[in-house]
């Protein structure tokens, strides 16, 4: 009978960690030599600027409307009074001042129809009519002359409200007639699609700053003699048709996507052209490009500053307007950039967010 | 078709009639006349009495300037951070992803006055020139850095970089041509890359190995010699790449995830190597879809270039905004810009297209 006892099993040491708090850290911070090189630079540079950045912001700010103290801290911090004395001038640009209750109370309407907008409860054929009684409600508002309003012309307008004029009317207005051009690029009549291919290739090989010098410059000259058109609508034409271009690019992309199997379902049905694209083509189009469509809308958000260089006093323009005329503040614009580009950063950042979320949800129906 | 012909027509008329009414000459013989204003930087000479089409000229140039080093600059950005996005560290996803959504939600215009400001207002004088890096100063009046100077070796040695690149280009048409003989593979890059750089030195020592460096030197009231470049051309460039890099950063990642694993699981099971599979397997795949957005990009980037009129920065639209102020010939001058963002826009579009078929998926 063997007796010998087996050699005794060696110890081995238990697995790495895979789950915890340590194991993260090591996972996701010291992986391997390169990963732990990478940490200890983006930690060194947040060491050496953070703390820099933090005194500048906040500790050595003067959040005061004080003058003389902000130019005694020679930038060693921020000045956020400038924000402090001027923010009225920033959000409502040259707007008689009594009354700037009235942009006040627009832009909220504005911002609150767009909040319902993006809900989706709410999609109905009634919200485009609850659109048009908003901005109809936006332009009483604004320009006032009725109902015991005082009259605001339009070269008084700025700041907020401009920004969002510009940026929703344009895509409101953009929108058909992307539609039309995205169809007329797929007619089958050459004329129209060439036309529509021309006007789309045209204006997406231009830059925006060259429509709105169009807009401003040789706009007058198209208009019958002895009609003039207020600057605001003129930019606001500009706009639309740029807008529209990329638009209509978009609504094409969606257009290809839906299989030829729908027209011909809905020929064999003996639905006109119009009738299939208005109930068949386009419903299914439409929605799979929302998420698109609300980027579209992000960078008409963000090219609406460009209206300053026309001489609009939109958001950044009534910056230049607040600070640019004022010796005493003239010296702390960079804080007046943050500050708007802090309200920019706000309104994209969110939609983006949402275009997001909806690509997320509106692919549920269409996972095969 | 007759409803759009009649506003054509209609729009045409007015314009006609209005500029009759005014007495707005037309014609684009103004362009022959000379310019009367001085342009701030410019790569060849350029003074008042030369005319309105050099003008244009400058600012043609100064505009592909901006873009062409914007476009470089932002190509290693973008591709940096999207990769970062990609990374499995913590730090660097995160820091990469707050890049991206920081930068790419803040108009392009606000970004580029802000970095106009802080190089203007927040530089020192010229006469207290930061100098972070031996030979490259930085302050209000802008960048100054060292430049090679021009002597006859440098020829010799650009001489020997075109013999390496036609050399790097027979050994690879050699290469090739052993392979499909005989089936025996040979390195491509690396052999390439050692003619080429073997060259090119070899040229620089035939041509006396030129090694002097024009530095920019300090003196009590500017910096003077070297390289220079504008706080303008400094915002332009810094606040373009950057904004860009952002859209960049998100298409070299879309790009990379779209290849799916398991075609990296394909090439391992074929047994090709890590390299060989990035270089035969995956990038081929992620540059079929990076390649189209980001030539939009390139695009976006000149058409932003644009904004450099708003900095004060020379540009093309710069030029023909005070040539229309002075001449008041707004149809010619925005004709003429327009016409040639629209020829740039063409030409890219040709060459994209062009690739895109080279491309393309060859079905059956």
């Amino acid at each position: 009978m063997d007796t010998a006892l087996k050699p005794p099993v060696i110890a081995r040491r238990p697995p790495v960690r895979s789950v915890g708090a340590l194991a993260w850290l090591r996972a996701s911070l010291f992986a391997d030599w390169k990963s732990t090189l990478a940490t200890l630079c983006v930690a060194a540079l947040i060491v050496r600027w953070l703390p820099d950045f933090f005194n500048w912001a906040v500790v050595r700010s003067v959040t005061q409307p004080d003058n003389a103290a902000c130019r005694a801290l020679d930038h060693a911090g921020a000045c956020w009074g400038v924000i402090a004395e001027k923010y009225r001038l920033i959000l409502f640009g040259r707007y008689p001042f009594d009354e700037q209750w009235r942009p006040l109370l627009a832009t909220l309407l504005m911002v609150g129809m767009l909040v319902a907008s993006c809900t989706r409860v709410l999609w109905s054929r009634w919200l485009a009519v609850v659109w048009i009684g908003v901005l109809a409600a936006f332009f009483v508002l604004m320009r006032g002359g009725v109902a015991g309003l005082t009259p605001v012309e339009t070269a008084r307008w700025g700041g907020v409200p401009l920004t969002m004029l510009l940026s929703t009317l344009s895509i409101a207005a953009g929108f058909p007639i992307a539609v039309l051009v995205a169809l007329g690029r797929r007619s089958h009549l050459p004329a129209i699609r060439t036309l529509c291919i021309v006007y789309v290739e045209m204006i997406r090989g231009v830059p925006l700053i060259s429509v709105l010098f169009m807009a401003s410059f040789m706009f007058p000259l198209f208009m019958p003699p002895g009609i003039t058109v207020d600057v605001l609508v003129r930019v606001l034409v500009g706009i639309t048709l740029f807008s529209a271009a990329y638009l209509a690019e978009v609504v094409r992309g969606g257009l290809q996507a839906i299989p030829k199997g729908q027209h011909e379902a809905a020929a064999a049905m003996g639905l006109s052209y119009w009738q299939t694209q208005r109930k068949i083509i386009l419903p299914q189009a439409l929605r799979m490009v929302v998420p698109s469509i609300v980027n579209s809308f992000i960078s008409t958000f963000k090219d609406t500053s460009l209206v300053t260089i026309v001489s609009l006093y939109d958001l950044t323009g009534s910056l230049a307007l607040a600070l640019g005329g004022d010796a005493n503040w003239r010296q702390f614009y960079l804080e007046g950039y943050l500050f708007i580009a802090a309200i920019y950063w706000g309104f994209c950042f969110a939609m983006s967010r949402y275009s997001q979320w909806v690509e997320r949800h509106l692919n549920v129906g269409h996972a095969h | 078709m007759a409803v759009i012909a009649t506003v054509i027509w209609f729009l045409a008329h007015n314009t006609v009639e209005n500029m009759r009414v005014r007495g707005i000459q037309s014609g684009f013989g103004f362009f022959l006349q000379p310019a009367g204003f001085d342009i701030g930087e410019s790569i060849f000479a350029f003074d008042s009495a030369d005319p309105y089409w050099k003008a244009f000229l400058v600012g043609l140039s100064n505009t592909l300037r901006a873009a062409v080093v914007g476009i470089v600059f932002t190509t290693i950005l973008g591709t940096l951070i999207g990769i970062g996005r990609l990374s499995r560290n913590f730090l660097v996803r995160g820091l990469c992803t707050g890049y991206v959504e920081l930068f790419r939600n803040i108009p392009v215009l606000l970004q580029l006055l802000m970095w106009y400001f802080i190089l203007n207002e927040w530089l020192p004088p010229v006469s207290e020139a930061l100098n972070p890096f031996p030979g490259i100063f930085l302050s209000k009046s802008g960048m100054s850095f060292p430049v090679p100077e021009w002597e006859q070796g440098h020829l010799v040695t650009v001489i020997g970089l075109a013999l390496g690149i036609a050399g790097a280009w027979v050994y690879r048409r050699w290469a090739r041509a052993t392979f499909e003989r005989t089936g025996v593979a040979r390195a491509m890059f690396w052999p390439s890359l050692v003619i080429v750089i073997i060259c090119t030195l070899l040229g620089w020592v035939a041509g006396g190995s030129p090694t002097a460096l024009e530095l920019p030197v300090r003196n009590d009231l500017n910096i003077a010699g070297g390289g220079a470049v504008t706080p303008e051309f400094l915002a332009v460039t810094i606040g373009l790449t950057i904004y860009t890099a952002s859209f960049v950063a998100e298409i070299v990642r879309s790009g990379i995830q779209s290849v799916p694993w398991g075609q990296t699981e394909a090439a391992g099971a074929l047994g090709l190597s890590r390299g060989q599979s990035l270089k035969l397997v995956l990038l081929p795949q992620a540059l079929r879809v990076i390649i189209p957005p980001l030539t939009n990009q390139y695009l976006n980037l000149t058409k932003n270039s644009s904004l450099a009129v708003a900095v004060g920065y020379p540009d093309l639209v710069s030029i023909s905004n005070t040539t229309l102020n002075q001449t008041g010939r707004a149809v010619e001058c925005i004709t003429v810009l327009m016409a040639v963002y629209l020829t740039l826009s063409l030409i890219t579009a040709a060459l994209m297209n062009w690739y895109n078929a080279r491309s393309a998926i060859r079905e059956r």
